[in-house]
C-alpha cells in the first residue's frame, strides 16, 4: 500500500481482499503525516485516537462480515473551520487557540458515519479569509509541489495534505474560491458544490450567503464519493437544499459527446500565458472527446471582485461579532470594563486581514453607506447571477481558468491586500451565483528554467447539476487531461 | 482620500475593535485603496434590479421549519465549556452596574 496514491476504490478493494486493515491504513497515514508535516505545516492538530478508534470500528465490521460505508477506512483531513466534537478547532486564529467544540459539524458526522477516518485538522487562513494560507496565526502552509510557494487559500492545508498524500481526501470550505484555487495550486481536484447542497451546520460562519463545504481529492471519483456522502438536506441548516442528491457515479460513466461548453471571453484575458495555454490544451482535449465549444460573454465579470468584497466583508463583520470575550475561550487580561473586554479581546485575538475585513464590512453597513455599498453590491450580484443563467440557456457547462497564475511565492502578495483580492477573479463569480464549480488539474507550466507548477481548469454548471460537472471532469481525467 | 484616520477610529468603535495607532494608519490606506476599486460598481445602472440577498431555490414557504418536537439541547456545562470565565452556571463578565 502506498498512502500517497491510494484512492477510495483501492481502499475498498484492499480491505475486502484483506491486503491491509483499516487500522494499518490509519496508522500509516498518521505516521506519514507526522513525517511530512514539518515541511508543509499543513496540519494544525492530529486526531490519532479518534482515527484509530474509527479504523478499529471499520475492522470490526469487516470481521463480522457487515456491509461497509462508502468511506470505510478512508483517511480524511478536515479544514480547521469545521467543528469537531472534543477536537480543537482554531479557524487558524489565535483567538480560538483553545476552542474545543461541543458538537460535530453535519458533514463530519456524515463522513464518519460512512466509515471515514478523521486523522487531523488542517491549517487555513484565519476564519478562511485569504488566498494563500499566509493569514494563519499558526504560520503559513507550504505548497508540497514547490515548498517556497503558497498552496493557495484559504483551504491551503486541505489541498496540501491531499497533494502530499497524507490524507486520501479532505474537507475544505469555499466562500470565494477557497477550495478551487488551492486545488489548482497544488494539482488536486477541488469541488465547490451548489450553494445549499451540503449542510453548513458546524462550519464556522464567515459570509453566510456565500459559504460552502466541499471536497478535495486526487481523483474526480473520490471527490464525488465524498460529496455524495455529505450532501443533502439537514434540518440543522435551514439553508440546506431539499433537492434529492442524484447518483454521481452514474453520471461519471457517461461520455461527453455532444455536450456544449461555453468559453467566456472575459476569462481568457489578463492571465499568464502559460496558464492560458494549459487551459486551452484542456479545452482542446474536450473537443477531441466530442464536446462542442462556443464563445460566450459573462458581461459583469469585471464587477465581481468589488461586489464580492462588499458582501463578504459585510456578512463577516456581523458573523464575527460573536467573538466578544464572553463565550469563546479568549479574553484580554488587560480589560477592566465590559467595553474594554470586547474591544481588547478582539483587538488582541484577530489578525490583520480579519480586522481589515471587519472594518470594511462595518463601514459598508454603517448608516449612510448601506445603500451606496451593500445594497448596490447585492444588485450587482443579481446581474452576475443573471449572466450565468442566460449562458446556461444555450450551454451545458462553462470552462475557465481557476486562477490567472500558478502558485506564487510566499510573501509575494502579502503586503498588498487589493492585489491578493484581485487574484480571486475567476472563482468569485461562481460563488456569487451559487452554482457548482470545480477545479481539475490541467497539466503544469513548463517555463524555461522554472519549476513546473500545477494549473487548474474550472468547470461550472447549472444549479444542482453536479452530475453534469462530474461527467465532464471524469471524461477529462480518463482521457489524460490531468497531465495534458 | 475616502477615509480619514478619524473615520477609521469611528468604524473601529462601531466594530468594538481595538486598533493600535499603527494599525489605524495602515487601515486608512488599505481601506481607501479597496473602496476606490469598489467605486467601479457605480458604472452600472441598477435602479430596476432586485437585490440578491441569498441564493434561493424553489421550496414551500414553510419548508425550512422543523416539526415542533423537543430535542435535547447542549448541557449547561458543555455550553459554558469554552467560556474564559464562568460560574454558578453562567458566563461571567466585568461588572456593568455598580451597587
Amino acid at each position: 500500500m502506498d498512502i500517497r496514491t491510494l484512492t477510495i476504490p483501492q481502499i475498498r478493494a484492499g480491505l475486502a481482499a484483506r491486503e491491509f486493515s483499516a487500522s494499518e491504513l490509519a496508522e500509516e497515514a498518521l505516521r506519514f503525516a507526522h513525517i511530512e508535516n514539518p515541511k508543509t505545516n499543513a496540519y494544525l492538530t492530529f486526531s490519532s485516537e479518534r482515527a484509530l478508534e474509527a479504523a478499529r470500528s471499520v475492522d470490526r465490521r469487516l470481521a463480522r462480515g457487515e456491509e461497509l460505508g462508502a468511506l470505510a477506512g478512508v483517511p480524511v483531513a478536515v479544514k480547521d473551520v469545521i467543528v469537531t466534537q472534543g477536537l480543537r478547532t482554531t479557524c487558524g486564529s489565535k483567538l480560538l487557540e483553545k476552542f474545543i467544540p461541543p458538537y460535530d459539524a453535519t458533514a463530519v458526522e456524515r463522513l464518519e458515519a460512512a466509515g471515514g477516518v478523521v486523522i487531523g485538522k488542517t491549517n487555513c487562513d484565519e476564519f478562511a479569509m485569504g488566498s494563500s494560507t499566509e493569514n494563519s496565526a499558526y504560520g503559513p502552509v507550504r505548497n508540497p509541489v514547490a515548498l517556497e510557494r503558497v498552496p493557495g487559500g484559504s483551504s491551503g492545508g486541505s489541498a496540501a495534505v491531499v497533494a502530499q498524500g497524507t490524507a486520501v481526501v479532505a474537507l475544505g470550505s469555499d466562500t470565494g474560491g477557497s477550495i478551487r484555487q488551492p486545488a489548482s495550486f497544488c494539482g488536486v481536484v477541488g469541488v465547490t458544490p451548489t450553494y445549499g447542497r451540503v449542510s453548513r451546520y458546524g462550519l464556522v460562519a464567515f459570509a453566510s450567503s456565500l459559504d460552502h463545504i466541499g471536497p478535495f481529492a486526487r481523483t474526480v471519483e473520490d471527490a464525488a464519493v465524498l460529496l455524495q456522502t455529505i450532501a443533502g438536506r439537514d434540518p440543522k441548516d435551514a439553508t440546506s437544499a431539499f433537492a434529492p442528491v442524484p447518483d454521481y457515479g452514474a453520471a461519471m460513466r457517461q461520455d461527453v459527446k455532444g455536450m456544449k461548453i461555453g468559453l467566456p471571453k472575459e476569462y481568457f484575458a489578463g492571465l499568464e500565458n502559460e496558464t492560458r495555454e494549459q487551459v486551452e490544451k484542456g479545452i482542446g482535449l474536450l473537443r477531441q472527446l466530442g464536446c462542442e465549444t462556443v464563445e460566450i460573454s459573462l458581461a459583469h465579470t469585471e464587477y465581481a471582485i468589488a461586489c464580492y468584497y462588499i458582501i463578504c466583508t459585510a456578512e463577516a463583520s456581523s458573523n464575527l461579532a460573536r467573538y466578544d470575550g464572553v463565550r469563546y475561550t479568549t479574553r484580554s487580561a488587560a480589560a477592566k470594563t465590559l467595553a474594554e473586554m470586547y474591544r481588547l479581546s478582539r483587538g488582541e485575538g484577530f489578525g490583520t486581514e480579519v480586522k481589515r475585513r471587519i472594518m470594511l464590512g462595518t463601514y459598508v453597513l454603517s448608516a449612510g453607506y448601506y445603500d451606496a455599498y451593500y445594497l448596490k453590491a447585492q444588485k450587482v450580484r443579481a446581474l452576475i447571477a443573471r449572466d450565468f443563467a442566460g449562458a446556461f440557456e444555450s450551454v451545458d457547462a462553462i470552462i475557465t481558468p481557476v486562477s490567472p497564475f500558478p502558485a506564487f511565492r510566499l510573501g509575494e502578495k502579502l503586503d498588498d491586500p487589493l492585489q491578493m483580492y484581485l487574484s480571486d477573479i475567476y472563482t468569485i463569480t461562481g460563488s456569487l451565483a451559487g452554482i457548482p464549480c470545480m477545479s481539475v488539474p490541467c497539466g503544469r507550466t513548463r517555463g524555461a528554467g522554472a519549476e513546473p507548477l500545477p494549473v487548474g481548469m474550472q468547470i461550472l454548471t447549472r444549479h444542482f447539476d453536479e452530475p453534469g460537472m462530474f461527467r465532464l471532469a471524469a471524461a477529462f481525467e480518463r482521457a489524460g487531461g490531468f497531465a495534458v | 482620500m475616502k477615509l480619514t484616520e478619524s473615520q477609521v477610529r469611528g468604524i473601529a468603535d462601531l466594530a468594538n475593535l481595538h486598533l493600535s495607532e499603527e494599525e489605524i494608519a495602515r487601515m486608512a490606506r488599505d481601506l481607501d485603496e479597496i473602496l476606490t476599486h469598489v467605486d467601479k460598481l457605480n458604472e452600472l445602472e441598477t435602479k430596476h434590479v432586485e437585490p440578491m440577498a441569498q441564493v434561493l431555490f424553489e421550496a414551500g414557504a414553510t419548508a425550512s421549519l422543523r416539526d415542533d418536537v423537543e430535542v435535547t439541547p447542549l448541557t449547561n456545562a458543555l455550553a459554558l465549556g469554552n467560556a474564559p470565565l464562568a460560574g454558578a452556571g453562567f458566563f461571567k463578565v466585568p461588572k456593568v452596574i455598580e451597587r
